[in-house]
């Protein structure tokens, strides 16, 4: 199939602005799922509310629209319900961090098999650029007249606290990879976190005198830091060189762990002995019932 | 628990009404449950915890009731019967996606086991503070189903007709009861397999391959579902939408949306109203209640027959949508009529709205946290007869 086979034709064109990198994401996770050739009946989409969620209209899978902040939990139900389909919850850093931060960490911590990706911004473009929990210390938005004062979120680090167990971050500039990314990520059976640095020319990048769509990839381009390879443990050494890039973003992939998948370990540890157990207890039962 | 081939002796339990929800659940066919401990409701949670695995179901704690009421509807999207249970506070924190299973029409039943409120209240006492919060506490003009009962029996019957009404409605539907039915413990005859009906969910019929319109409602506004994971790919959304699922500003599709989500339910109360009734023939005075108050109401009705009152009862085991022309027909010749509720007057002003004469509605009630009483009943009904308590 080619990559346009999976898109809703009829329902474009889409809403993004010129110059956002969300349409970059969709691109690359297209090609990902194209390149592991999974059938479009078997894929489910959930996303919450923003910019982000809307690339679900575009793409033709079994898509779910959902609250703001609350996709993985709807994901979560659909996935326990079919645990045979493939889950991918694309949201943006507002849904993901702030108002659906809760769902984040605990669906990471249960390693249940989802790829979430966390388009992040740095903004909240749909309603037109306050500042988010991943917006700089001292960065603007129209909530940030005078420059945000917290520490924002530093996605991996808080994916791997929280227990994911495959944990990337990449850039829109980083087309290529990232779908490379995006496919191991859906391959892995468990938790998996895909953090995007995509521009929002719009609000966060006019905001903050970051130039505009091209100038923003260029500027993930030269921050970008390539992270070491897996070791044996499934975690990437991340070495820094501060001397050569000024506010350096580490990328690629920072941990690939085997673990035990949510839906995997309740049916083996629970389902499967209860059933038995019933069964035991109804058959013994039955046979006491034909003595009397 | 419900197998074919037990004794009729064995079907006798002696249950919490909490289990009685759990096992009514399970015999409906729910096989997802996904919830967050809260008093006085957290027995459903625990039984299912052991039950649901036994029969191959799945049992979730998730982080939250928001987390529990949105994996419940994502797991009945993707064709599996799912139910949550809560409290107030945690009901309070439903009401979002409670909206988004209205405008998504998504089937999903949710046990509400009322505590004192507002906020924390009373976590382990009676009241029935919740009755509105059902009907109007998500946002937006739609409709919802709520069924409530005093006794167990009778409410393993109405938790499998949340289930069906559910189904058939794409609606979710809420039994709310409260903290006295919940952790009272009585007999009740758990029914053997196919004694009460079940309504499983309509499929389409549209084949692979063929435009499947997922909200193009028939004629008798039901939407023949397609799971997620079927063959046919559509989107959802909290957005109003048109018949693809897809987002929609145009005025003639979100009016006749709200229609829908409006009339589907409020033209079938018929089909929706389940109550019980005694000696209404001959009744002077009426008394109308729900859930355990209507245990005390009950109560006080026959011992006043016995002495020769006209007194005559209506329980009300269907709250939403309000069973009003029902209630109109069967007060019409009454001189007074009692609403007796655990709140400062819920149902009341839908009984003085469904009513001829209104000012002919007296409330009873009791708010202190302990259950009201027959004798509370029959004090207001010496008041009203003028004969002084």
């Amino acid at each position: 199939m080619a990559v346009t086979d999976y898109l809703r034709k009829r329902f474009m064109p889409h809403i993004w602005c010129p110059g956002c990198g969300h349409g970059i994401i969709m691109r690359a996770l297209l090609s990902a799922v194209e390149k592991l050739g999974l059938d479009k009946n078997d894929i489910v989409m959930a996303s919450g509310i923003g910019c982000s969620a809307r690339m679900l209209g575009y793409v033709d899978a079994h898509t779910m629209h959902t609250l703001h902040g609350r996709a993985l939990a709807f994901a979560t139900g659909v996935k326990m319900a079919r645990p045979d389909l493939t889950v991918v919850v694309p949201m943006g850093d507002g849904d993901a961090l702030a108002i659906g931060g809760n769902h984040f960490i605990h669906a990471a911590r249960r390693n249940i098999d989802m790829t979430a990706i966390v388009m992040n911004n740095s903004t909240y473009g749909m309603t037109g650029g306050q500042y988010s929990p991943t917006t700089g210390c001292g960065e603007y938005g129209t909530t940030a007249p005078y420059g945000t004062v917290v520490q924002p979120f530093d996605t991996v680090e808080l994916a791997s606290a929280a227990g994911a167990s495959f944990i990337a971050r990449t850039t829109t500039y980083h087309a290529r990879e990232m779908a490379r990314i995006l496919a191991d990520a859906i391959r892995h059976p468990g938790f998996s976190v895909v953090e995007v640095l995509t521009q929002c020319p719009t609000y966060y990048g006019r905001k903050n005198a970051k130039g505009d769509a091209v100038e923003m990839m260029e500027g993930f381009r030269d921050c970008a830091v390539p992270v070491g390879p897996l070791d044996d443990s499934g975690h990437a050494t991340v070495t820094i060189d501060p001397e050569a890039v000024d506010a350096p973003i580490p990328i690629g992939v920072f941990r690939k762990e085997v673990r035990a998948e949510y839906c995997d370990a309740y049916r083996r540890q629970v389902i499967e002995p209860a059933e038995a157990a019933a069964a035991a207890s109804a058959a013994a039962s039955a046979a006491a019932g034909g003595e009397q | 628990m419900s197998t074919a081939g037990q004794t009729e002796r064995s079907r006798v339990q002696f249950l919490q009404g909490n289990e009685v929800c759990a096992e009514a659940a399970l015999y409906a066919g729910m096989r997802y449950f996904a919830g967050y401990p809260i008093t006085p409701s957290t027995e459903i949670a625990e039984r299912l915890a052991e039950r649901l695995p036994q029969v191959g179901g799945s049992f979730m704690q998730m982080e939250d009731e928001i987390g529990s009421i949105c994996a419940v509807i994502g797991a009945s999207l993707a064709g599996t019967k799912s139910m949550t249970a809560t409290s107030g506070p945690g009901f309070s924190l439903m009401q979002e996606a409670i909206g988004y299973a209205v405008m998504a029409e998504i089937p999903c039943v949710i046990v509400d086991v009322q505590r004192g409120g507002p906020s924390t209240g009373l976590p382990t006492h009676a009241s029935q503070g919740d009755v509105m919060q059902v009907r109007y506490g998500t946002h937006g003009d739609h409709s919802i189903v709520c069924l409530t009962a005093s006794n167990h029996q009778d409410l393993f019957g109405i938790v499998v007709d949340a289930f069906n009404f559910s189904e058939v409605f794409r609606t979710p539907a809420v039994v709310l009861i409260d903290e006295v039915v919940g952790h009272m413990r009585e007999a009740v005859r758990v029914p053997e397999p196919g004694e009460l009906d079940l309504t499983e969910r309509l499929l389409t019929d549209v084949p692979r391959d063929v435009d499947y319109h997922p909200y193009a409602p028939r004629e008798d506004d039901r939407l023949p579902m397609s799971n997620f994971g079927g063959v046919h790919r559509y989107n959802v959304t909290g957005l109003v939408h048109d018949m693809w699922g897809f987002p929609s500003e145009k005025p003639k599709i979100v009016n006749d949306l709200i229609h829908h989500l409006y009339l589907k339910l409020e033209n079938r109360k018929q089909m929706l109203t389940r109550w019980r009734e005694w000696s209404l023939d001959d009744a002077e005075i009426v008394l109308i209640s729900y859930g355990s108050s209507a245990r005390s109401a009950r109560h006080i009705m026959e011992n006043r027959r016995s002495v020769g009152v006209p007194i005559g009862m209506i329980e009300l085991q269907t709250l939403w949508p309000f069973p009003s022309e029902m209630i109109r027909t069967k007060c019409r010749h009454a001189e007074y009529i009692v609403v007796v509720e655990m709140n400062m007057g819920q149902i009341v002003h839908e009984v003085k709205r469904a009513v001829d004469r209104p000012e002919r509605v007296f409330l009873s009630n009791r708010v202190d946290g302990e259950m009201i009483t027959p004798t509370d009943i029959k004090h207001l009904i010496r008041v009203i007869q003028g004969k002084g308590v």
